[in-house]
């Protein structure tokens, strides 16, 4: 008997008789008052910063402001701010040619309040290691698209098929060593979120 | 005890050597049980999410064997390779024939308590195999060649300073260099070299959906990520409870796990791998080690609901006095101690004694297990398989005949109280273990039943 078969007929053996599974939709009722109040709050408190803006125009200017594009790389993956992006190149399947990225702009499909997280897909970051490989991250969702709590997220995400996606929450941190926080561990040292008002 | 096996009771005695250390390191759990406590009274629907969570791993193990089989379906389908092992040795097994068959020499680990279960990193060195764990904290315990001492925080028994020494010795850094934000630094120049250079990446796996095929990896560091991104193969390991049935599931358990580990909203990276990368190999590894055993027994069952939050070592009076290097096993505090005689009654059998039984476990899991309930009744079955150590056995058996019989008790009563009065000695002495750290207390003049007699007659 292969090990597959084993394991499957000492659980099938052992486990209890079914018990139901519970409801979770009731969770989805549970909102903030300003959603987008709250995601500022926490994401704040969690590393990470947040401006509001109106147009495309303001994200470049506010990016301009601390990245030149001519000195370190620059890179965007979102068509409307390629022009302030390190002259554009292909993204190829190994990512290493990556690793002097020092910002990173992706947008994301929503953003969830209760976290301050936002949730992204392969689709659309070029290559799955671009936000965790850069120095800096930042990210442009919609005002529109502010979920209060990740049960709505996934009521969101539903069925979707994607390769791989993700929530991100802020730079990466550790607080290891004497649990004294430190942001960027491995990944981006700052994550800065724009809600554009569209 | 005269087994060889190590000694909760032993190990502690080392760690409490060094007092100021042992008050630090308590302090330090508690401040994050605090965190933790202040993150949850923000949601006022916590208790709803735990029952939720409870009764969904419920149904998981009451339904493991067709979610095991709808999750190889969907993962395959996905285009993962799906492996199965019964043991620890099968999946160490699995993993070097996959390094073997990529001829490759060299891996990146992300944290996997499963790997540490299984002795991974030691087996795959007696093949000529340099494993490097890329967590911080994993990374500082393997250059001090040390197993973590927490599940969630690897290296909370180590001080800074050490640290420093130990970056000083095997990262080239000054030597009395101690600042966190250097030290991390440091580490992140020194993994991202390793990032970019390993083709096989080991990550673990916090929860894998029966309905799609996917798994989910979740890090604050992004090493996960980083790691398997960077790899041509990527080798998922997972124990087989770990499956939730629907991805609208970890809506509660993604908001239960973060909460009750660091007191965070959520984790910075919430990975969900679905399909390999183009040209990438994804291999996952379903490890049974004991888990179907486990399952098996009606009293210890619900242990196999646990999510790995450590919640239950954060809050443990024991655990947070006696450091986690004294469990020795890989899994250490309330829930290791349910979890480890599972494995080997034998070798683990003082761990259901290492707790003073307070429940503060049970009322701080995400996913309502009965931890203090369940060290209770470990209790009782290692005793009657006769696991118990000899000293404990013979008190316990002078104990039973002391309280049967009335003339007994009261001889007892009289000559502890005799004893503590005029012989302090004899029991404030190290022979005592009830002395260790501790005053006897003062003695009554009479025992209840003498008060009761003289004074019943007024």
């Amino acid at each position: 008997m292969s090990s597959r078969e084993q394991i499957l007929a000492a659980v099938k053996q052992n486990q209890p008789d079914l018990l139901p599974l519970p409801n979770v939709t009731p969770f989805q009722e549970i909102t903030y008052e300003d959603a987008l109040a709250q995601y500022e709050a926490v994401l704040t408190a969690i590393g990470g910063k947040m401006y509001r803006v109106n147009s495309m125009e303001e994200v470049k200017a506010i990016i301009k402001g601390s990245y030149n594009s001519l000195e370190k790389r620059v890179l965007s993956l979102v068509p409307e701010l390629d022009d302030i992006a390190t002259a554009a190149y292909e993204i190829n399947p190994a990512a290493h040619h990556l690793a002097d990225v020092e910002l990173a702009i992706i947008s994301a499909h929503f953003a969830v309040a209760e976290n301050g997280s936002v949730w992204v897909t392969e689709e659309l970051l070029g290559h799955r290691a671009v936000p965790f490989i850069c120095q800096h991250l930042a990210t442009v969702v919609s005002a529109k698209n502010i979920e209060p709590t990740m049960h709505r997220a996934y009521t969101r995400i539903g069925a979707a098929e994607y390769g791989w996606g993700a929530f991100i929450a802020g730079p990466s941190k550790t607080a290891d060593i004497e649990q004294s926080l430190v942001l960027g561990a491995h990944g981006p040292r700052s994550m800065t979120v724009f809600v554009l008002n569209d | 005890m005269t087994t060889e096996t190590k000694d909760h009771a032993e190990l502690a005695e080392i760690f409490n050597k060094d007092e100021d250390r042992v008050d630090w390191h308590d302090e330090t759990l508690w401040w994050i049980r605090a965190k933790r406590d202040k993150s949850v009274h923000q949601l006022p629907e916590w208790e709803a999410l735990r029952e939720a969570a409870s009764g969904i791993k419920h149904n998981v193990l009451s339904n493991l064997n067709a979610y095991l089989q709808e999750f190889e379906s969907a993962a395959k389908a996905n285009g993962i390779i799906v492996h199965w092992a019964a043991d620890a040795k099968e999946h160490n097994e699995i993993v070097h024939g996959l390094l073997a068959e990529n001829k490759v020499t060299q891996m990146v680990k992300s944290k996997s308590m499963l790997t540490e279960e299984c002795h991974l990193n030691d087996y795959l060195a007696t093949h000529g195999i340099e494993v490097i764990d890329s967590d911080l904290g994993e990374r500082i315990v393997q250059l001090a060649g040390e197993a973590p001492s927490h599940i969630v925080l690897p290296c909370i028994h180590k001080k800074k300073e050490e640290i420093g020494d130990l970056f000083h010795m095997y990262l080239g850094t000054p030597s009395n260099m101690s600042d966190p934000q250097f030290l991390t630094e440091t580490a992140r120049g020194s993994l991202r070299e390793t990032f970019l250079t390993r083709k096989v990446a080991l990550t673990g796996v916090n929860f894998a959906i029966a309905e799609t095929g996917e798994f989910v990896v979740c890090t604050n560091e992004g090493n996960a990520d980083m790691g398997a991104h960077l790899a041509d193969v990527h080798i998922a390991c997972m124990g087989i409870e770990k499956l939730i049935p629907k991805r609208e599931h970890l809506g509660v358990f993604l908001r239960l796990l973060t909460r009750s580990a660091t007191g965070q909203p959520i984790t910075t990276y919430s990975s969900h791998f679905k399909k390999p990368r183009a040209g990438q190999q994804m291999h996952l590894v379903l490890v049974d080690n004991g888990r179907s055993i486990q399952l098996g027994r009606e009293d210890f069952r619900n242990s196999l609901k646990c999510i790995r939050c450590g919640a239950c070592m954060n809050t443990c009076p024991v655990y947070r006095r006696s450091g986690g290097h004294s469990y020795h096993t890989a899994v250490a505090g309330p829930i290791g101690s349910i979890l480890a005689p599972n494995l080997d009654m034998r070798k683990y059998a003082d761990l259901p004694f290492a707790s003073t039984l307070c429940g503060s476990c049970s009322n701080v899991c995400p996913v309502k297990i009965d931890i203090h309930d369940q060290l209770y009744k470990w209790r009782q079955v290692l005793v009657k398989e006769g696991y118990a150590p000899t000293g404990k056995k013979i008190a316990m058996q002078v104990m039973a005949k002391t309280l049967a019989s009335p003339t007994l008790y009261h001889a007892a009563g009289k000559m502890g109280r005799l004893t503590i009065k005029y012989a302090p000695f004899a029991v404030s002495n190290k022979l005592n273990p009830w002395y260790k750290q501790r005053e006897m207390p003062s003695s009554p003049e009479q025992s209840f039943g003498e008060w009761y007699a003289k004074n019943r007659k007024k």
